[in-house]
């Protein structure tokens, strides 16, 4: 495992022991008095000064958050509590935000990061404090007269180090907002500090390096258009080698009926490039007339985690692309924030969607009516209206050597509300399904703890401890149902839950829902299965394939 | 505990000055008519303006926290109130926020047990603690109705028989009385008892709990213990209600601490925390439709930005594009 991250041994040995606020310790401080300590395997590295550069970020330089002096720019302050003002103006959430909370303290053990650490300062609310605290400084007077009646504090080097370290322990995953009687948005608070720091040049590496790739070449990863069409053409190849069949993936072309993007991740990335051959062998078994854009190659969107504008001008490619070729409607793969942006800002930020028409299903005629604005839709929908219909031929069998079990990404449980399409789809393409805990499923879903940009490797002790509410859910149902299969709906949870299982759940595997569709598909013209697109054994079907003996 | 001790002493200092005032420095008229008029307009003006505070400012997206299924496909059975589709519904959502604190009730409680395992129990302590809390607060001030009319309405003279349905003493005894004391003990001790709400409370956070614990027992002590003549205290509030500036009549000083007290709720009220009250309607994680993909939201301000276009992205990557044989839109 990474350096960064203790010996699982040693960290259930604290869970155990050490005492915290979590399990009932008050240790008579007040929060604001517990200094931040930065060290190994809590924090991400900083922007590089030329990824800044490149963006026109706010002062590009080398530090790291060990650092003693920060350098942060001349007139640091003014600039915060200058945008903090406009923002304050922009965002009713804000302003209500920072002023409703009666800290009730609902949401105090909600915290996925909370739960991993035990530090005070995770509970969402104190979180929020740590901002609220320097937006109540508006009324010194108040302050001058009752000392420390409304917990106010000056903005200090002190207090940006501390939005830099919990701000960046926040995935922005609105658990917590669930259980607020205000539908208090801690993302919300979270979204607006981290754009506040990126004006005075506190920020993350991990987000930074693929928003700039982002905007350059199309994608996170930074792939360029030749190699991004290489590395699907070759996924189509192994789809060939394993089933026998020419998926045929097309790129760019005008005039396709849909085009269909999908997080870079899945073009890329292990475990993600299977659920990438599930969507191939999916098109390709419904005769779908779709493209796939090179510029617009990218579903996510780092953005989001970096300001409002440059959320806005990262997904500006995808109305700008469809418009380019023509198509009807836009589908869009499996992904988590992605879908947030897609579901609640796409068509407000970059809309009216004119060009395009109300997605309709070219294989069972269904008006996706919910999406007659954005004109986006979700895979998982669609695919489950295939399945409703009686579009697919599947058999569920060849998933026989997995026993699942389902994770709702947070974006899309509580930024959306897809709950029972992904389960349906699941429900018809294998035969092992388990829950796992109500209490950690749907809208009460546990984040992997390493979404909003926090997948760093330099991070893995955060993400460890903000993933192990996730894994222990997914232990519970390991134990009991003996699953070994977590199934996903979102790139960031495929890219950091197989890290996650191998720490806290050894034995279990992490796939997303269109590999198992792929699996289970039944291809016109295919040759004998035997493996799945991993090329794993598919219990019961050993001896599906003689004729190669 | 100097953040609890602080507000302790404050609502003390606050209870005593009107007592003193009256009783000895002969103050009722400040007390009596001066106060109560400048914290009605206070609270009033300063509730409005911190609405309207709000309400101007943009809702820029449609950030509906979805706690239930989306309406989606016509098959899938789609759950109005913690997923709303229609205005009616993200309306009905607000209102069993602000009636029933439907949120609260989910509210469970995790625990770190041996071996590194969490375990959630429903929790609902909370729920039940602040329901009783909040609705026998609105029963009270709704029974004091029958200070502010000349005849007692009809539906303070129900809700004070429904309240004084365990006739127990003389005068009646109101069950609000007991359980708005129990709930306020409930939720004091519940931010002193759990490391927690210990760590996360703030001196304002007692303040208030404090305040209003102040002005029940003074109010409890007027109605059982002392036996407060009501008559002069009814015609001094009908004299307020109509806008009278005339001098109070011979009224006991506990009345004045009672109705000081109020007076401070009420000009604390606007600039604090307790403006939840009118906050729980705005909140737009609450009040909006899950709609956003069917229909356009609008930001009033969404901010022009120049993204990178699809040519500016072509002319770098021609070559590389054409050997991949990927079509271009100039040669």
């Amino acid at each position: 495992m990474s350096k960064y991250v203790p010996k699982l041994s040693e960290l259930k040995k604290e869970f155990d022991e050490k005492p915290s606020v979590l399990k009932g310790d008050y240790s008579a401080r007040e929060w604001w008095d517990i200094p931040v300590e930065f060290r190994d395997g809590n924090w991400c590295f900083p922007g590089k000064p030329e990824v800044l550069a490149d963006l026109g970020f706010a002062n590009p330089r080398k530090w790291m958050a060990t650092d003693d002096d920060w350098q942060l720019p001349a007139g640091w302050q003014k600039i915060i509590s200058d945008g903090l003002q406009s923002r304050l103006k922009k965002y009713r959430s804000l302003k209500l935000f920072l002023d409703s909370c009666v800290r009730c303290g609902a949401c105090a053990d909600k915290c996925h990061f909370f739960l991993g650490t035990g530090d005070p300062k995770n509970m969402p609310v104190v979180r929020a404090e740590l901002l609220r605290s320097v937006y109540r400084h508006d009324f010194p007077l108040v302050e001058k007269i009752l000392k420390g009646f409304s917990g106010s504090r000056k903005l200090t080097e002190a207090v940006i180090k501390e939005w830099h370290m919990y701000f960046h322990q926040c995935t922005e995953c609105r658990r917590c907002s669930v259980f607020c009687p205000f539908g208090i948005d801690t993302a919300e608070i979270t979204m607006m500090v981290r754009e506040l720091l990126n004006l005075i040049g506190v920020n993350n590496n991990w987000i930074l390096a693929p928003v700039s790739n982002c905007n350059r070449t199309g994608n996170h990863l930074g792939i360029e258009p030749h190699t991004f069409v290489q590395n699907i053409m070759s996924l189509a190849e192994d789809v060939e080698d394993l089933t026998g069949v020419n998926v045929e993936p097309t790129f760019n072309r005008k005039g396709a009926e849909v085009l269909f993007i999908t997080p870079s991740g899945d073009v890329f990335g292990d475990p993600g490039v299977y659920t990438m051959m599930g969507y191939l062998l999916l098109f390709k078994h419904i005769g779908l007339d779709y493209t796939i854009s090179t510029y617009a190659s990218e579903g996510g969107n780092f953005g989001m985690f970096t300001s409002n504008d440059m959320m806005k001008k990262l997904n500006a490619k995808m109305y700008h692309e469809a418009k380019r070729l023509g198509v009807k409607w836009i589908l869009g793969g499996e992904c988590g924030h992605m879908w947030r942006v897609v579901h609640q800002y796409m068509n407000t930020m970059n809309g009216p969607a004119d060009f395009l028409e109300v997605p309709v299903s070219p294989i069972t005629g269904t008006r996706f009516t919910n999406a007659a604005a954005t004109k986006m839709v979700h895979i998982a929908e669609f695919t489950a209206d295939l399945i409703y219909h009686n579009k697919l031929k599947l058999d569920p069998k060849r998933n026989d050597h997995l026993r699942t079990t389902f994770h709702d990404s947070c974006n899309v449980a509580r930024g959306m509300g897809m709950f029972e399409e992904p389960r349906y789809v699941l429900r018809n393409v294998c035969n092992s399904f388990h829950e796992m805990p109500e209490d950690t499923i749907r809208e009460k879903t546990f984040c992997c703890g390493s979404g909003s940009g926090l997948n760093a490797e330099e991070n893995m002790e955060n993400r460890m401890r903000g993933g192990f509410p996730r894994a222990n859910a997914v232990k519970q149902v390991k134990d009991r149902h003996k699953v070994d299969s977590l199934v996903t709906i979102c790139a960031i949870d495929r890219a950091s839950l197989p890290p996650l299982m191998k720490y806290w759940n050894p034995g279990v595997s992490v796939y997303g829902l269109h590999e198992l569709v792929g699996n289970a598909l039944v291809m016109q013209g295919e040759t004998k299965r035997t493996t799945d697109l991993r090329e794993n054994t598919m219990a019961g079907f050993e001896n599906g394939g003689d004729d190669e003996e | 505990m100097k953040k609890v001790v602080m507000p302790l002493v404050m609502v003390a200092i606050l209870a005593l000055l009107p007592f003193l005032g009256v009783q000895y420095a002969g103050l009722s008229y400040l007390f009596g008519v001066i106060i109560p008029y400048t914290a009605t307009v206070v609270l009033l003006a300063g509730f409005v303006f911190r609405m309207v505070d709000w309400l101007r400012r943009p809702v820029p997206f449609r950030i509906p926290t979805t706690c239930g299924q989306e309406k989606s496909l016509e098959w899938i059975r789609y759950d109005r109130l913690e997923s709303p589709h229609r205005f009616w519904e993200a309306a009905a959502r607000v209102l069993f926020e602000v009636f029933f604190f439907r949120s609260l009730f989910r509210n469970t409680k995790a625990e770190l047990h041996k071996d590194s395992n969490l375990v959630y129990g429903s929790h609902k302590w909370l729920w039940l603690g602040g329901l009783a809390f909040h609705w026998s607060l609105l029963i009270i001030v709704l029974r004091h109705s029958r200070f502010f009319f000349p005849m007692v309405p009809g539906f303070t003279d129900f809700l004070e028989h429904a309240d004084g349905f365990f006739d127990i003493t003389l005068p009646t005894f109101y069950s609000t009385d007991a359980v708005v004391l129990a709930a306020i003990t409930f939720l004091v001790f519940r931010r002193l008892n759990d490391a927690k709400m210990r760590l996360l409370s703030l001196q304002t956070d007692y303040f208030p709990l404090f305040l209003i614990a102040a002005i029940v027992v003074v109010g409890v002590l007027m109605r059982y213990v002392v036996r407060l003549n009501i008559m002069p205290v009814k015609d001094q509030m009908l004299r307020l209600v109509n806008f009278s500036f005339d001098a109070p009549g011979e009224i006991g000083a506990l009345f004045y601490v009672h109705l000081f007290l109020v007076s401070v709720l009420a000009i604390y009220f606007p600039f604090s925390k307790l403006m939840h009250a009118g906050a729980i309607f705005l909140s737009p994680t609450r009040n909006l439709p899950n709609d956003s993909r069917e229909k356009r939201h609008i930001n009033p301000w969404n901010a022009a930005i120049k993204f990178r276009t699809y040519s500016e992205y072509e002319d770098d990557y021609r070559e590389k594009m054409k050997k991949a044989k990927l079509p271009i839109e100039k040669q």
